[in-house]
């Protein structure tokens, strides 16, 4: 190493110097005469011909961006969607549960026959098992269709179309463009889609993208909100109609909660993050054929497995705990029946029941486990029951507990609006080192959920 | 460890029986290689053909977040691999391009590819004359080959390799072909076989003097630095990161010779040996 007689300050004084004497355009100058060279060298290099693919990417982004067509058309991509994903998850999820509760009950009658314990042979089998065979027939199936579908919409490049379509619509909400893109990731999971808003440069409208991800249903949220569509919209249409009046029923809330990202990044604009609409550039890119292998591998191993894996470490013990709860008396009743009497005045003013607020409270770590965990809870100890229909669970849910088209209503609203799962909290945390942002990331939707709720109920009961 | 065989242009390559796949599973490395480019050029694709992982590639510009890092080995020698994300420039303006030239600048690879949309190059090739400024070691690779010739633009590779001064090679990412070639081309520039003589643009002439008088102020600061003509361009410009880099010193780090890692010894005296 040189004993410079320069130390870096004068070095840097000096640049300020000449540069303060090259005047105010520099950088322009610089930068103006890089994209010249740019230009001569790919000006020598190449050669182009005829523009016929250009112009037909341009002719499908003129109608799938198009004023008039562009919306109905994301509709009606999303509505396709939803439709085949109810349509073919409902055999499989049906096949799954009878063989896994067949396991459960072979189980549980070989455990009995060895002697075991009632509570050992409870715990393990119409617990832990019992809320892992939920989850895996509930959620399986639904994502096994709907990852794959979605990752070819992404790989075809229609994702930034949809960006470009709704810009308008963040913009006079106070937010940035791409935050068309950080919600469309939250369709397969809220924790994604807030680490996607890294793509977002502006620390404020960030923020904002980060705060309101959550009002997009992800992919644990479909299961709750499919079984309701089916269960309490379908039923009321003939069948040839029923699984599009399911779907467009799923379409309805989905807009819902759009219109809830748009309403509240707008409130959060003119408040806690004051401040304009960035401009930025979005980039079209070329329609591509998507590799079907490489999607089957990334949206099912990557994306499929990887939740259900979660939802598993997470049934597991809810599971248990709701076995636990549910043979545990004290005073004559269950734990879990304390519990829900004394949710249930709560639940009652938001169009829910106890049962439904104590499968929240459990389902803090994920969502996913909402429905089984609900279901068990109604199903009480001992009960035998195989329920492997929807036709079974709506017996359950309105003959014997007294289910309205108002509980349906308020269960699909609370469960797109509520707080995020625990996963995504934390991930809020991760991303933005603020106690204050995560507080209120998982405080404000859980607000929202209880005011919107709360009115429905209110209004519904004096109407109906 | 599985053998790579995507595509018909690697099994009449004879880097082909040479290369293998080593995911994320890397004891140590021999030569640090980092993936730059434009966003949604294909780099993932490249990343993921040459390491066999199955990092997300999706068709949207920011879908690469963070930097991702896998491995190859081509005929015993290790290869590290990180993916920058997707920047149109180094002028640091958004934190991507932050830690996409942090990374070319103190990460010190070996080699550093530039995968550039052939349906695209002009724009492309800003981020290119950018990289050059700061290290020699650049290979282009020229990918979307198959997209561009769908519609009807031909790039020269040739042509552009000769005006660059840094081997280009062409690419379909996708289906792997030209990559055997891009890996032997990223060994034979990292061995010194092939030099490389990368085009540095002249500034505007009164930019140029201001250059001149810096270069010798920052070279004694900083002995060695490969790039000071870069680092002058940038003080010129007021850049906060280049300001902060040589006060801390930082930039005095970085000598001429773009070191390997140096839990690796041995590797260091066979790099300096081929040099």
């Amino acid at each position: 190493m040189s004993e410079a007689a320069l130390d870096p300050q004068s070095v840097l004084d000096r640049a300020d110097q000449l540069r303060r004497g090259l005047g105010e355009d520099v950088r322009d100058r610089i930068v103006s005469s890089l994209y010249q060279r740019a230009q001569s060298l790919s000006d020598r290099s190449v050669q182009s011909g005829g523009k016929q693919k250009w112009d037909f990417d341009q002719r499908i982004d003129r109608i799938v961006t198009s004023r008039l067509f562009g919306l109905p058309i994301m509709v009606a991509i999303l509505a396709a969607v939803f439709w085949l994903t109810i349509l073919g998850a409902n055999v499989p999820s049906q096949m799954l549960a009878t063989s896994l509760f067949w396991v459960e009950d072979v189980c549980a009658t070989w455990f009995d026959s060895m002697g075991s314990p009632w509570w050992l042979t409870g715990f393990v089998w119409h617990g832990v098992w019992r809320g892992l065979a939920w989850v895996i027939s509930v959620m399986l199936p639904p994502m096994a269709i709907f990852f794959p579908v979605f990752t070819i919409l992404e790989d075809l490049g229609y994702l930034p179309r949809v960006a470009f379509n709704l810009d308008w619509l963040f913009r006079r909400s106070g937010a940035h463009g791409k935050q068309a893109l950080t919600m469309a990731m939250g369709f397969g999971c809220n924790a994604a889609g807030v680490i996607a808003t890294r793509v977002i440069d502006s620390p404020r409208e960030r923020l904002i993208a980060i705060l309101t991800n959550n009002f997009v249903p992800c992919n644990g949220r479909y299961p709750t909100l499919i079984m309701l569509a089916v269960i309490f919209v379908a039923a009321a249409f003939p069948p040839w109609i029923a699984s599009f009046a399911a779907a467009a029923s799923v379409v309805g809330i989905v807009l819902l909660g759009v219109a809830f990202t748009l309403g509240v990044s707008w409130a959060l604009s003119r408040t806690v993050l004051e401040g304009e609409a960035s401009a930025f550039t979005l980039e079209l890119p070329p329609y591509r054929r998507p590799s079907i292998l490489r999607i089957l591998y990334t949206s099912l191993i990557d994306r499929t497995l990887f939740v259900l894996w979660r939802a598993i470490l997470t049934a597991a013990p809810a599971g248990a705990l709701i076995w636990i709860l549910a043979n545990i008396d004290v005073g004559g009743i269950s734990l879990a029946q304390h519990a829900v009497n004394l949710f249930e005045p709560f639940g009652y003013a938001l169009g829910l029941d106890g049962v439904i607020i104590l499968a929240y409270v459990i389902a803090i770590p994920a969502n996913e486990i909402v429905v089984p965990t609900m279901l068990m809870a109604y199903l009480g100890t001992g009960m035998m029951t195989d329920v492997t229909d929807y036709d079974q669970i709506r017996t359950i849910l309105v003959d014997q507990h007294g289910w309205t088209m108002l509980t349906a209503i308020s269960l699909m609203l609370f469960s797109l609006l509520h707080n995020p799962c625990a996963t995504t909290i934390l991930t809020i945390w991760k991303e933005t080192h603020s106690a204050k942002w995560t507080t209120l990331g998982a405080l404000m939707p859980l607000v929202i959920a209880f005011i919107v709720c709360f009115l429905v109920a209110t209004v519904w009961r004096a109407v109906v | 460890m599985t053998e790579i065989a995507p595509g018909h242009d690697c099994e009449t390559c004879p880097a082909h029986a040479q290369l293998e796949q080593m995911g994320v599973a890397m004891s140590g490395w021999d030569h640090l290689v980092a993936l730059a480019g434009n966003p949604n050029t294909g780099k993932s694709s490249v990343f993921n053909a040459l390491t066999g992982l199955r990092q997300h590639v999706g068709n949207w510009t920011g879908k690469t977040v963070a930097r991702a890092e896998g491995g190859y080995t081509l005929a015993g020698v290790r290869y590290k691999l990180v993916d920058l994300p997707g920047t149109y420039s180094l002028l640091s303006a958004s934190q991507d391009e932050e830690i996409a030239r942090d990374f070319l600048l103190f990460g010190r690879p070996d080699c550093t590819v530039v995968v550039v949309d052939a349906t695209a190059l002009e724009r492309n090739l800003n981020l290119v004359l950018q990289v050059l400024e700061i290290t020699d070691r650049v290979v282009v690779c020229v990918n979307l080959m198959d997209e561009a010739e769908r519609k009807g633009i031909e790039v020269d590779v040739r042509s552009l390799s000769r005006d660059l001064g840094v081997p280009a090679v062409p690419t379909v990412a996708r289906s792997g072909e030209g990559l055997g070639q891009l890996v032997q081309t990223v060994a034979d520039v990292i061995s010194g076989e092939v030099q490389t003589k990368p085009l540095r643009a002249a500034p505007p002439p009164e930019v140029q003097a201001a250059v001149d008088e810096l270069i010798p102020m920052i070279e004694s600061l900083a002995p060695g630095l490969p790039n000071a003509r870069w680092v002058a361009m940038r003080l010129l410009d007021g850049d906060h990161r280049v300001r902060q880099a040589l006060i801390s010193g930082e930039l005095a780090g970085i000598e001429g010779l773009q070191a390997a890692p140096t839990e690796d010894h041995s590797n260091l005296i066979s790099i300096q040996g081929s040099q």
